[in-house]
């Protein structure tokens, strides 16, 4: 993953130049699940991690346990790389896995982090490993050495080192943030005096295209994330929205109602003539793309209520995808293609984040509510599948949320007193 | 939102005043300078072909001689004489497209005015109450601005001489979450341009 190395590098760059502003702290665990099968795992605090001002271990240990599949902890005694791990010792203690680091500053400025991962069960050394990195980046290496042992451990790779949009409005201030996937770092990519809505990444994690009012009209514009170039995509008659790329980033669909009322259009990325995806007299919106890029996912209400549909991509008659309930909203489909994450109302009003197995789900079947929570909007998929982020309500402000497919552990970001909204989780780093 | 107008002689002297003067755009304040960070292009470029207002004249807080006027939203009023003390805001019901009887001799008020003045525009600007997800929101407001341009353009008015938008739940009139805040947040505002 050398590529991934370069952007993550890139990215520390960026920190050092934008004025930090954290929005909230970390994403916190609310709710853990019980029953769920957890791996014991031990993370002892980096050696000479408190000289380096960055809690190396805690930020992996805070990682490991918000994924859901792990109950972490320190070690009772002091950890390194070169520590005698003897695997039985630490089994007797209960621990599956045993993590011992250090980090060391060079003499010219950077950091050596360096870990090693040992399976306790077999008694064998799994990972061992060494970054060099600026200061400015030692939260991200905690966050790969969490990647890394999460994958080490359950075979799927881990999303510790993504990023996640999202909006923060207070007042009249409305800010893109861009933000570590643990709710630490964020950095506004746009801020402004008119509402921006529906964030959305490109597959490659360059670019955001996003609805901006700045005009006093919703428009959509694609800005760099790195350099912050900016540009219309969509600015037509009405309203132009509900940006979605698709998998391969050459094109996306919008929403416009340059017909009349909100339809389906699809646009390269680079602008040009939209090509009509729908065509119906009722409203088409919030498209996502399958991850196979052979269906457009959307929401109409041509049957009366907004129910999800999908479309071939080339066009055609949709299909009707949600039958159960009046009022199905939000689709975001998992990144292998089987589930659909959606805000369903319910019969008393509440809106509640469900999942569906798109399998047998034109079965009727397949449905289950993730939240008991009441006004939960905006689903996207983690990267890796394992989690949802979105939004829920508290306290008369929008917190952002995060849930296993299980909907047993949830985690919770609040910014005091703004809304956080519009959450789309970004792609691995590549 | 808006203040009702309230036409007063020195308020009306203020308006005449305010439309010499350029037509008086549409009071639009672009977000000029990013509050924080990171935007290195500015916003608010061209595009939609909306004008600044003229300097000197850029909202209803600059300094005026009399206490009475202050109240009076040029930025939204100004080039509105002929329509001034009509109403601006439709409201509609829940999920619903439908202009009531009681809102239609506003749409066909401003729909005169237009007919007479061909050089007159609008924009009919959508708005939905906080429940259900943005985009649909902001979809549901721009089919409530379309059934108001479509009823403006049945008695006459030119199709370029107004334009609908949504801006979804995203402006509330009122802020709440109960019916009375929703019934005044669903709804449509006509607005000169």
């Amino acid at each position: 993953m050398p590529s991934r190395r370069q952007v993550i590098g890139a990215l520390g760059a960026w920190g050092a130049v934008s004025a930090a502003m954290p929005a909230a702290a970390q994403f916190r665990v609310e709710i853990s699940g019980v029953g769920a099968t957890q791996i014991p795992i031990v993370v002892g605090n980096f050696r000479d991690e408190a000289a380096s001002g960055v809690t190396l271990g805690a930020i992996v240990r805070a990682d490991l346990v918000r994924s859901g599949l792990f109950r972490a902890s320190d070690s009772p005694q002091p950890l390194d790389e070169r520590s005698t791990i003897v695997g039985a010792e630490w089994r007797a203690r209960g621990a599956d896995a045993v993590v011992g680091g250090s980090v060391t500053r060079l003499a010219d400025g950077r950091f050596d982090v360096r870990y090693k991962l040992l399976d306790a069960v077999r008694g064998e050394e799994l990972l061992g490993r060494s970054q060099l990195v600026v200061a400015g980046d030692l939260r991200l290496a905690a966050h790969r050495v969490a990647d890394e042992v999460y994958q080490a451990l359950t075979g799927e790779p881990g999303v510790f080192s993504t990023r996640i949009a999202y909006v923060l409005r207070s007042g009249r201030r409305h800010a893109l943030y861009v933000t570590d996937a643990d709710g630490e770092r964020a950095q506004v990519a746009l801020a402004s005096a008119e509402p921006i809505i529906s964030p959305a990444w490109s597959p490659d994690g360059r670019e955001l295209a996003y609805v901006s009012f700045e005009t006093q009209k919703a428009v959509v514009w694609v800005q760099n994330v790195l350099s912050g170039e900016r540009r219309q995509l969509a600015n037509f008659r009405g309203s132009n929205s509900a940006p979605a790329w698709s998998p391969d980033g050459r094109e996306l669909v919008v929403t416009l109602s340059t017909a009349g009322i909100a339809q389906l259009f699809v646009m390269a990325r680079e602008g040009g003539t939209p090509r009509r995806l729908t065509t119906s007299n009722a409203i088409d919106t919030e498209a996502a793309y399958s991850p196979d890029g052979r269906f457009v996912y959307f929401v109409s209400d041509r049957g009366g209520g907004p129910q999800i549909y999908r479309v071939s991509a080339g066009g055609g008659n949709p299909e009707r995808v949600t039958f159960s309930g009046a009022h199905n909203i939000s689709p975001a489909i998992s990144p292998d293609g089987r589930l659909m994450a959606y805000v369903a109302r319910q019969g008393n009003g509440a809106f509640k984040l469900a999942l569906m197995d798109l399998a047998n789900g034109g079965a009727g079947g397949g449905v289950r509510l993730l939240t008991d929570t009441s006004d939960d909007e905006s689903p996207s998929f983690a990267p890796n599948g394992r989690l949802i982020v979105y939004t829920s309500r508290e306290n008369r402000h929008d917190v952002l949320m995060t849930t296993t497919l299980d909907g047993k552990i949830k985690t919770r970001l609040v910014s005091t007193g703004a809304d956080m909204l519009e959450p789309a989780w970004g792609p691995f780093n590549r | 939102m808006k203040s009702k107008s309230t036409p007063s002689l020195a308020a009306l002297a203020c308006l005449a005043a305010a439309a010499l003067l350029a037509g008086c755009a549409s009071g639009i304040k672009l977000q000029e300078a990013p509050v924080e960070t990171r935007t290195p292009t500015p916003v608010g470029t061209t595009a939609t072909g909306q004008t600044q207002p003229p300097s000197g004249q850029a909202g209803s807080t600059s300094p005026t001689p009399q206490s009475q006027v202050a109240s009076v939203d040029l930025t939204r009023q100004g080039a509105a004489a002929a329509t001034n003390g009509i109403g601006r805001v439709v409201y509609f019901d829940f999920d619903s497209f439908v202009i009531k009887d009681e809102y239609k001799p506003i749409v066909e008020a401003h729909a005169k005015a237009m007919v007479a003045d061909k050089q007159r525009r609008m924009v009919v600007e959508g708005h939905t109450d906080e429940r259900g997800s943005r985009e649909y929101n902001l979809a549901l407001g721009q089919k409530r601005a379309e059934a108001v341009v479509r009823s403006l353009t049945l008695l006459g008015v030119g199709p370029n001489q107004v334009e609908a938008v949504s801006f979804g739940e995203e402006r509330p009139a009122v802020q709440g979450s109960d019916e009375a805040a929703w019934a005044k947040n669903r709804r449509a505002e006509l607005k000169d341009r």
